[in-house]
C-alpha cells in the first residue's frame, strides 16, 4: 500500500549555520596501488540555511528553497502522541493519525479528497509518532495553490468521520492479530518492553480492547487540544520564492489564535529483570537474540564519545560485531548494536542477532564477549581512527540535499537543541580520544543490566540455555476482543 | 521496438511531447546535457549524470546475470559470489598474497577431495569422508592465517562511503555505495579491482553466513516459505522457479571454484554497465573509467537464456497450512519487459494498486471490508523473462484467503468487460510523469535507473520513454491485456491457511 507515500517522499529533510567540510585522509591502506591515489580536497560546500520566520501566533516557519525540481513538499510537525495517550485508549494517535486525512473535511469526504490530490499525483498526508503529530503535503509545482488548500481544510477542518474511524479500527485489528506471525517484530517489540518496562509508553502496544475503546470524541478532542500553532514547526521545501511563501503562509495562519501549550510529558523507565526471557516459535528455525539494557539522551555530554564507540562497535560492516561474529565465526547474517540515544529520552542500548537455533548459546555468549571486551580492550589507535575517519569522512551525507538540511533543522528546533547541533556533533567526534572511550565504556556498558531475549524453536534450541542462568518465559498471546473468550488451551502464564 | 523512428528524433522535442504540462517549469532537455554515456573498448558501459547538488556522488554497478544463470543443482551460486566481492582483491584483505593463494588452492584441493567422497551414493566410506573434511578444515585454517577481515569494506567506510551494499535477484546483480565527491579516482580502482582480482576468501565461512540469511528471509517467515513454494509452482522450465538465496542442499556443496567459475563466465564486461551520478564531471570520470576498468579483460558473451516457459493449461495450487495469519496470492504469465504491452501492465498495475484510489483498495479494503491491504503487481519474481503479473491480499481477522480470491477475480473481471474511466487513466499517466520528475532528486535513484535502463534496452532514455508508453495506453489496450492474461488457466495460486499451533495461541482463535 502506498498511504503512506507523501511521508516517504518527505524523509529527506535538516540544516546547520556550517562551514566547509573538513576531511582527513583514510588509514594508509596495505596494497600499494591504493596507496598511490590522491584524494583531493573536498571542495567547500555550505549547505544552505532554512529561513527562520516565527508568526506572532508562535508558529515557527522554517523555509528552503530548491529549484532543482518543479516540486514542493511541505510537512507540518505538531506537539502531542502517542507516549501521552490514555492507557485505556493505546493506539489512539495511530487512529487519529490515520483518520485526520481519510476522514475528510466539514466540505469534502476523504475519498473525494483522495480522487482530486490523486489527479495531480499530489499528496496530503498525516501519522501520528510518539511524540507528535504529522501533517504534510508534496505537489508538483503548478498545483500548489489547489494542494495546499486542501494541506490547510485538513489541517484546521478535519471532520473524523465515522466510516474512516471504523476502517481504521479494521486495520489495527489486523496488525494486532498478525503481531506474533514474524520473529523480528516479536523479538522487537518484547525487546522494547524489556528495556523500557511494559506499561512504559514507548513500549506499550495497542490492544483490541484499547482500540474498541477509541471513539470519535476522543480524535475530536485531541485535535482541540494540540493542533495549535504554538505546538507547530511548519517546514517547507522546493521550487518557491521565500518571500512569496511566507506571505502565503501569513496570509493562511496569521489570524489563527494561540492554543493553550501542549503539556510536558512525565515518563518513568522501569527496566525488567535483567536476566534471560524466552519466546517459543515453533515455526522457524533461526533464532533471533535482543540483549537490551537502557541507553542515553542525545544531550548527554559523552554522546559523541559514545557515537564513536558505537561505530568501531557495531555500525557497518567493518564494525566489531560484524568482523568477530559474522565474518570470522559465521554466527550470523544480520548482526549490530550500539548504545541508542533519543532527543529527550534515553534510548535503548540494543544488541541484536539472528543465529540458527542450533548455535544460539554460543551466539548469546558471543554477544556477552564482545560487551565484555568493549570494557577490556576499548577501541583505540587504528581502530579508533577508522571509527572516526568513517564518521567525519562521510560527515558531508549528514546535509547532502536541502530537503535533508531542513529536517535535520525542524529536529533541533522541536526538541529545543540547538541550532548548531551537528556542528558540534562534529567537533565533539574530531575531539574524541581513546582515554574518553575507554572512559565511557566503563561508564555506560554493565553487561549484568542487560536483558536477554531469545525468540526461537525451542524443539530445535533444546536444553542450550540451561548453562545461561535462569529463564523466565514471556507470555505474547494476545488478549482477544472485549466479549470473546479465549480458546481454553490459549492461555499461558509468564 | 515499437516505432523505430522514434530513436533518431532529437530528445528534446520527444520529451516536450511526453511531458507537455511541466515544460515550462522543467527542463528535460538540460537533463540529456548532463548524462554522457561511454561503452570502454573492453564492452563496460559507463553512464555518467551530473547533478551537483552537494559534493557526493553515488553509483551503481548492475551485473547482467542472476540466480536464473545459477547452474543446475547449485542454486544460490549468482548470490553467493556478490557475497565474495566484498571479500577483497590480491591486494586488499591480505598480509601475503602469494602465499594465501597457495593456500587457498590447498583448500580447493582438499573441498574436492572431501566433496567426491562426500556425494557418493555407492562405496562412501565414513571414515574417509571424516578424514578429508578434517584435512579440508585444516586447509581453512592455515588459508586464514593470511587474511585481514573486512579490509575492502573498511577501506570505503573510512574514505566516507555510505549505503555499502549490493544485491542479487533473478535477473541480476547490483553493488552501490556513495562517497564524497573528492574520492572518484579511488572509487573507480576499488570498483574495478573488485571484478579484476576478486578473492575467494573466507568462502567456506560466508556459506554459513548465507544460509544464516537463508534462514532469516525465508524458513523463518511465513510469506517466506509461501513465496518459494509459489514461485517453485508457478514456473515448469524457466529458472525463476528456483530460489535466489539458494537450496541449503546446493549451499552446503558449491565450491569456490564454482563461484569463481560463475564470476569468470557472467562478469563480462560487456555484461555489465557502471552508472555513477552526483557531483562528478564525466571529462573526469570518463578517463578514471578507461583506466581502471578499461584493465578488465573482454571475454565471450555469456549465452542468452532461450528456454521458455510452456503455456499453462490449467489452474495451479499451493497451500501452505501455518500457525500464523492467512495470506492469499496469485499470478499469471505474461511476457518479458520487451514485449510491446509492457507500458500496459504496469498501468493495470499503478491502477489496481497505488494508493487509496485503487481499484483494489476501494474494492476490498474500503468497501467490501475483507482486506487491509490488496495489490497487483508486475514483474514477479523479474522482468527480464516471461514473468508473474501477480495478486496478493492480507485478510482482515475473519476473513478468509478464499474471500480474496473471489472479490479479486470480480475486480479483474470488471477490467475485461468494461472500460476504465477517463479519469483513472488520466491519474495513471499524471502519476508516471510526476514519479519520474519526483526520482530524479535521489543520485543513488537515478543510478539505479540508468544503469538498469542502459542495460535492458542499450539506452538509458528509455525511463523516459517508458513515461511516454504509459502516456499511450489506451482503455482499449487495458481490456485487451487483462483479457488475454488474467485467464483461470494461466493462473497460479498460493495461500497461507490458518492451523492452530503450541506457540501462537492467538492462531487458534480465528478457527
Amino acid at each position: 500500500m502506498n498511504r503512506q507515500m507523501s511521508l516517504a517522499l518527505f524523509v529527506s529533510l535538516w540544516l546547520m549555520p556550517l562551514v566547509a567540510v573538513a576531511q582527513r585522509p583514510a588509514q594508509t591502506p596495505l596494497d600499494p596501488e591504493l596507496a598511490k591515489i590522491k584524494t583531493p580536497p573536498l571542495p567547500e560546500f555550505h549547505p544552505q540555511v532554512p529561513k527562520r520566520v516565527v508568526l506572532p501566533n508562535g508558529m515557527v516557519v522554517l523555509l528552503q528553497e530548491d529549484h532543482e525540481l518543479p516540486l514542493i513538499d511541505g510537512v507540518m510537525r505538531v506537539r502531542g502522541g502517542s507516549r501521552v495517550e490514555p492507557v485505556d485508549k493505546v493506539g489512539l494517535i495511530d487512529i487519529y493519525g490515520d483518520v485526520w486525512r481519510t476522514g475528510g473535511t466539514k466540505d469534502k469526504t476523504g475519498d473525494q479528497l483522495d480522487d482530486f490530490l490523486e489527479a495531480r499525483a499530489a499528496k496530503v498526508e498525516t501519522d501520528g509518532n510518539a511524540d507528535s503529530t504529522i501533517i504534510s503535503f508534496s505537489c508538483l509545482k503548478p498545483d500548489f495553490e489547489d494542494v495546499f488548500k486542501v494541506f490547510l481544510d485538513v489541517l484546521q477542518n478535519p471532520a473524523f468521520r465515522e466510516d474512516k474511524i471504523a476502517l481504521a479500527k479494521f486495520q489495527m485489528n489486523t496488525g494486532i492479530a498478525r503481531r506474533n506471525d514474524e520473529i523480528d517484530q516479536i523479538a522487537r517489540r518484547v525487546a522494547t518492553q524489556l528495556a523500557y518496562g511494559p506499561q512504559n509508553p514507548y513500549a506499550r502496544f495497542p490492544e483490541y480492547a484499547t482500540v474498541a475503546a477509541v471513539k470519535r470524541q476522543d480524535l475530536v478532542e485531541w485535535h482541540r487540544r494540540y493542533v495549535h500553532p504554538n505546538n507547530i514547526i511548519f517546514g517547507v521545501v522546493g521550487d518557491f520564492d521565500s518571500k512569496a511563501m511566507e506571505a502565503r503562509i501569513r496570509q493562511a495562519f496569521d489570524s489563527w489564535p494561540k492554543g493553550p501549550e501542549a503539556p510536558k510529558p512525565h515518563i518513568t523507565f522501569t527496566p525488567e529483570k535483567p536476566q534471560l526471557y524466552f519466546v517459543p516459535k515453533d515455526d522457524v528455525n533461526q533464532s533471533d537474540i535482543q540483549m537490551v539494557s537502557l541507553g542515553i539522551e542525545r544531550n548527554n555530554p559523552d554522546y559523541f564519545a559514545i557515537e564513536v564507540m558505537n561505530y568501531a562497535f557495531g555500525a557497518g560492516f567493518s564494525a566489531r560485531l560484524t568482523k568477530d561474529l559474522r565474518t570470522a565465526k559465521g554466527l550470523a547474517y544480520a548482526v549490530g548494536g550500539g548504545i541508542g540515544s533519543s532527543f529527550d529520552h534515553p534510548g535503548i542500548f540494543r544488541l541484536a542477532m539472528g543465529t540458527k537455533s542450533a548455535t544460539t548459546a554460543e551466539a548469546i555468549e558471543g554477544l556477552k564477549q564482545e560487551l565484555q571486551k568493549l570494557i577490556d580492550a576499548p577501541p583505540k589507535g587504528e581502530e579508533l581512527r577508522s571509527a572516526k575517519d568513517a564518521i567525519l569522512n562521510a560527515f558531508v551525507f549528514n546535509f547532502d540535499s536541502r530537503a535533508k538540511v531542513l529536517r535535520e533543522q525542524m529536529g533541533y528546533e522541536y526538541y529545543g537543541y540547538p541550532l548548531d547541533f551537528l556542528d558540534r556533533y562534529r567537533t565533539g567526534v574530531e575531539k574524541t580520544t581513546a582515554e574518553d572511550v575507554a572512559r565511557v565504556a566503563k561508564k555506560y556498558i554493565h553487561p549484568e543490566q542487560f536483558a536477554t531475549l531469545v525468540v526461537g524453536n525451542p524443539e530445535e534450541i533444546g536444553d542450550q540455555l540451561k548453562g545461561l542462568g535462569p529463564v523466565a518465559k514471556w507470555d505474547i498471546s494476545i488478549p482477544p476482543p472485549p466479549g470473546e473468550a479465549r480458546h481454553a488451551s490459549a492461555s499461558q502464564s509468564k | 521496438m515499437k516505432f523505430p523512428l522514434r530513436r533518431i528524433l532529437p530528445a528534446l522535442l520527444f520529451l516536450l511531447v511526453v511531458l507537455p504540462a511541466f515544460s515550462q517549469e522543467f527542463d528535460m532537455a538540460s537533463l540529456e546535457k548532463r548524462v554522457t554515456v561511454k561503452k570502454l573498448d573492453n564492452g563496460l558501459t559507463i553512464v555518467v549524470m551530473q547533478r551537483p547538488e552537494a559534493p557526493v556522488f553515488s553509483f551503481f554497478t548492475i551485473v547482467d546475470a542472476g540466480s536464473s544463470q545459477d547452474p543446475l543443482g547449485e542454486t544460490g551460486l549468482a548470490h553467493m559470489f556478490e557475497h565474495m566481492a566484498f571479500k577483497g582483491t590480491t591486494g586488499i584483505g591480505t598480509t601475503d598474497w602469494p602465499a594465501e593463494k597457495a593456500a587457498l588452492e590447498k583448500v580447493e584441493e582438499t573441498y574436492a577431495a572431501y566433496r567426491a567422497e562426500r556425494y557418493k551414493t555407492v562405496g562412501r566410506d565414513a571414515d574417509k569422508v571424516k578424514q578429508l573434511e578434517q584435512a579440508w578444515k585444516d586447509a581453512i585454517a592455515q588459508a586464514q592465517k593470511y587474511v585481514v577481515p573486512n579490509e575492502f569494506d573498511e577501506v570505503v567506510e573510512t574514505n566516507g562511503g555510505r549505503g555499502v551494499n549490493a544485491f542479487t535477484n533473478w535477473d541480476e546483480t547490483a553493488y552501490m555505495y556513495s562517497l564524497p565527491a573528492n574520492r572518484v579516482e579511488l572509487w573507480a580502482y576499488l570498483e574495478s579491482e573488485r571484478f579484476l582480482h576478486p578473492v575467494m576468501r573466507e568462502f567456506y565461512k560466508e556459506r554459513d553466513v548465507v544460509m544464516e540469511e537463508r534462514r532469516m528471509r525465508t524458513d523463518s517467515q511465513p510469506i517466506g516459505r509461501l513465496v518459494e513454494q509459489f514461485l517453485g509452482s508457478s514456473f515448469a522450465t524457466y529458472p525463476y522457479h528456483r530460489p535466489t538465496i539458494g537450496y541449503f542442499s546446493d549451499l552446503n556443496y558449491f565450491s569456490a571454484t564454482d563461484a569463481k567459475d560463475f564470476f569468470e563466465k557472467y562478469y563480462v564486461p560487456a555484461n555489465m554497465v557502471v552508472a555513477i551520478v552526483g557531483d562528478v564531471k564525466p571529462d573526469e570520470v570518463i578517463p578514471l573509467a578507461e583506466k581502471y576498468f578499461g584493465r578488465l579483460p573482454v571475454r565471450p558473451h555469456p549465452a542468452p537464456v532461450h528456454t521458455a516457459e510452456p503455456a499453462q493449461n490449467s489452474e495451479r495450487n499451493v497451500q501452505l497450512l501455518e500457525t500464523s495469519q492467512p495470506f492469499y496470492l496469485e499470478g499469471y504469465h505474461r511476457p518479458n519487459y520487451r514485449d510491446p504491452d509492457d507500458a500496459v501492465y504496469d498501468a493495470i498495475s499503478d491502477l489496481m494498486s497505488n494508493g487509496r484510489t485503487s481499484r483494489l483498495f476501494r474494492a476490498l479494503v474500503r468497501d467490501k471490508k475483507i482486506a487491509a491491504e490488496a495489490e497487483g503487481f508486475s514483474g514477479f519474481p523479474g522482468t527480464k523473462y516471461q514473468h508473474l503479473f501477480a495478486f496478493d491480499a492480507v485478510p482482515l481477522p475473519g476473513h478468509t484467503p478464499e474471500e480474496m480470491r473471489k472479490a479479486i477475480h470480480e475486480e479483474i473481471e470488471r477490467l475485461k468487460t468494461s472500460d476504465v474511466t477517463d479519469e483513472e487513466l488520466q491519474m495513471v499517466k499524471t502519476r508516471a510523469k510526476a514519479n519520474l520528475i519526483r526520482g530524479l532528486a535521489d543520485n543513488g535513484g537515478m543510478a539505479f535507473q540508468l544503469a538498469i535502463y542502459q542495460l535492458r534496452y542499450g539506452d538509458w532514455r528509455e525511463l523516459f520513454r517508458s513515461v511516454d508508453r504509459i502516456d499511450k495506453v489506451t482503455k482499449e489496450d487495458i481490456r485487451r491485456v487483462a483479457n488475454k492474461t488474467f485467464q483461470p488457466t494461466n493462473r497460479t495460486v498460493g495461500v497461507i491457511e490458518t492451523i492452530p499451533g503450541s506457540s501462537s495461541p492467538e492462531g487458534v482463535k480465528e478457527q
